[in-house]
């Protein structure tokens, strides 16, 4: 079986190989500061051929952006003596943070099922969840729970005929990051389609910081924490004292 | 105007914050109070972090409670060596609490045994004080004008015990045993529930302890600022949770919450005061409870895992 799919691969290949991805990033570098409030990725790129387009088969684009991944614990609540809790849990062991995928055509035309296992395109590939079904009855529902709740977030998306895309040549599209972004290199792929089958890849990434105040505060919090914990409560401190003496101050 | 919390990791409104903040410091300075069991539901709520909500919201109440108590020192309100009793016996029960706390998190259930002591202890303290202040507004319209003579406080078997102390602000000759026990249970559960512990405090110590609520709000606003301020060093050091950014907003709110609240609180009288808390801690209990028993929208949760 996995023989005859590579021989198939290989047939297929050289029809395509003539094409390539050329690509670009309106920035590679995000910066979280106070007032922070999201920002615009502009993602272009274009197709290098040194022939003639083929016929047959149109081109497809398909960009995703891809958050930093952490393991997650996804849990049930169930009715146990008429009270709500939690009762199973399932741990995941990577899922990405924010998961983006932006398309020139519906996903189900452009992208066939054994491809998006090789490079892991849709949202329930790049959820990371290996031998899950032990720890719980009904392990997949946790999982599509957890694609569910983040597409409900906005962390997850599916923007299908997002990509635009002139003349089979030029392609971009433009993402949003969400205000609530977590730090961590934000791996931005590209690919190229035709009839289901991925041509060429490219990877770029986008490097999101905490910076200034942000950046400081964090750092003494993980690096001084005593520290951090006086200086707050001076702070708090500080201001009690001042909004007394503030309002004894107007009232005379 | 959106603001990005450095520890949290969300971005919030601003004014959403301070606003949050001021209500919970006005109540805070009106009922004496430190609102921990107001915000840590109330950040959750708008996104934050369960950890953070709980670590930031002892850290805003560190800071309401200074300014509530500073107003109430000002009317020699406070009465210092209760406070200081009733601090030592705090220490102690909050590190059994913190014992028992991370043996219930490794059992697994401490949401549910949080949220159940909230359910228990707001419920029954709200129902006795609504009763007991109701049946007092009542006896007080009835008769008119004539106040009833009341005595400062019933003895009974708790003014019996060893080791008496003057309390000349409460106006109390009393054993220390009972303001140490009732500091310390108010530490331990303070430590399991993440609150500073007011909602406890005062109703004990004007129907068990027999203090004039007069010296009551300064008293009790004087042992929060120590506990929640051990307890926010604590998750410093311990989760690196709290927020300074979050704990800044919600404070500017606060202070001028608690300083509006405490001078409402002086044209008010004792019965409506105490009236008015009853009713807050059941609506809150109330809430809880209804979270329990009703089936959720979203049976599954989300929460960040540890790397194995």
């Amino acid at each position: 079986m996995m023989r005859a799919l590579i021989l198939l691969l290989a047939l297929a290949g050289p029809v395509y190989a003539n094409e390539a991805i050329v690509t670009g990033l309106s920035q590679n570098r995000v910066q979280i500061t106070a007032n922070f409030d999201g920002s615009e990725i502009l993602i272009y790129g274009a197709v290098k051929r040194d022939a003639p387009a083929p016929q047959g088969a149109p081109l497809a684009v398909i960009i995703t952006v891809e958050g930093p991944s952490t393991p997650l614990i996804i849990r049930r609540k169930e009715r146990v003596a008429g009270i709500w809790l939690n009762r199973s849990s399932v741990t995941v062991d990577a899922a990405p943070s924010f998961y983006a995928v932006a398309t020139s055509a519906p996903l189900e035309r452009i992208l066939s099922g054994t491809e998006d296992l090789r490079h892991h395109i849709t949202i329930p590939q790049v959820i990371r969840a290996v031998g899950i079904s032990d720890e719980a009855e009904n392990a997949p529902d946790f999982v599509a729970a957890l694609e569910r709740i983040r597409l409900d977030e906005n962390r997850y998306r599916i923007a299908e005929n997002t990509v635009q895309l002139v003349e089979e040549t030029l392609f971009r599209t433009d993402v949003a990051l969400p205000a609530n972004l977590t730090e961590g290199n934000y791996k931005v792929r590209l690919f190229i389609l035709r009839g289901g089958v991925v041509l060429d890849t490219q990877e770029r990434l986008i490097g999101v910081r905490k910076a200034g105040l942000e950046r400081f505060l964090f750092n003494l919090a993980h690096q001084q924490p005593l520290l951090y914990g006086v200086i707050s409560l001076v702070m708090a401190a500080v201001a009690g004292w001042a909004a007394s003496a503030a309002f004894r101050f107007v009232r005379s | 105007m959106q603001i990005y919390l450095p520890i949290a990791e969300v971005s919030i409104n601003a004014f959403l914050l301070l606003g949050l903040g001021g209500i919970v410091g006005f109540l805070s300075g009106m009922f004496g109070v430190g609102g921990g069991f107001l915000i840590t539901p109330l950040l959750l709520f708008i996104g934050v972090p369960p950890g953070v909500a709980v670590a930031t919201g002892a850290n805003q109440v560190v800071a309401s409670s200074i300014s509530g108590v500073l107003v109430q020192m000002k009317r020699k309100a406070v009465d210092f060596r209760m406070g200081l009793v009733l601090l030592a016996g705090g220490f102690i029960g909050s590190f059994i609490g913190v014992q028992v706390f991370a043996w219930m998190t490794a059992l697994g259930q401490i949401d549910l045994f949080v949220q159940l002591s909230y359910v228990l202890f707001l419920g029954l303290i709200g129902a006795m004080m609504f009763q007991e202040s109701l049946r007092a507004l009542i006896r007080a319209r009835r008769a008119g004008a004539a106040i009833p003579v009341r005595r400062s406080h019933i003895h009974t078997w708790v003014h019996g015990l060893p080791l008496k102390m003057k309390f000349r602000a409460s106006g109390l000759y009393i054993s220390v045993l009972p303001p140490a026990a009732i500091g310390a249970s108010v530490g331990f559960l303070s430590a399991i529930m993440g609150v500073g512990g007011g909602f406890i405090l005062v109703p004990a110590m004007i129907y068990l302890l027999g203090m004039p609520t007069r010296v009551v709000v300064g008293t009790s606003l004087f042992q929060i600022i120590f506990v929640t301020g051990f307890t926010t060093i604590m998750h410093a050091i311990n989760s690196q949770t709290v927020d300074m950014m979050l704990a800044f907003l919600l404070i500017m709110g606060g202070v001028v919450g608690a300083q509006i609240g405490a001078r409402v609180s002086t044209k008010l009288k004792a019965e409506q005061l105490r009236i008015l808390l009853a009713i807050l801690v059941l609506t809150v209990s109330f809430k809880i409870a209804l979270d329990l028993l009703l089936q959720p929208a979203e049976l599954f949760s989300v929460t960040p895992g540890l790397l194995p």
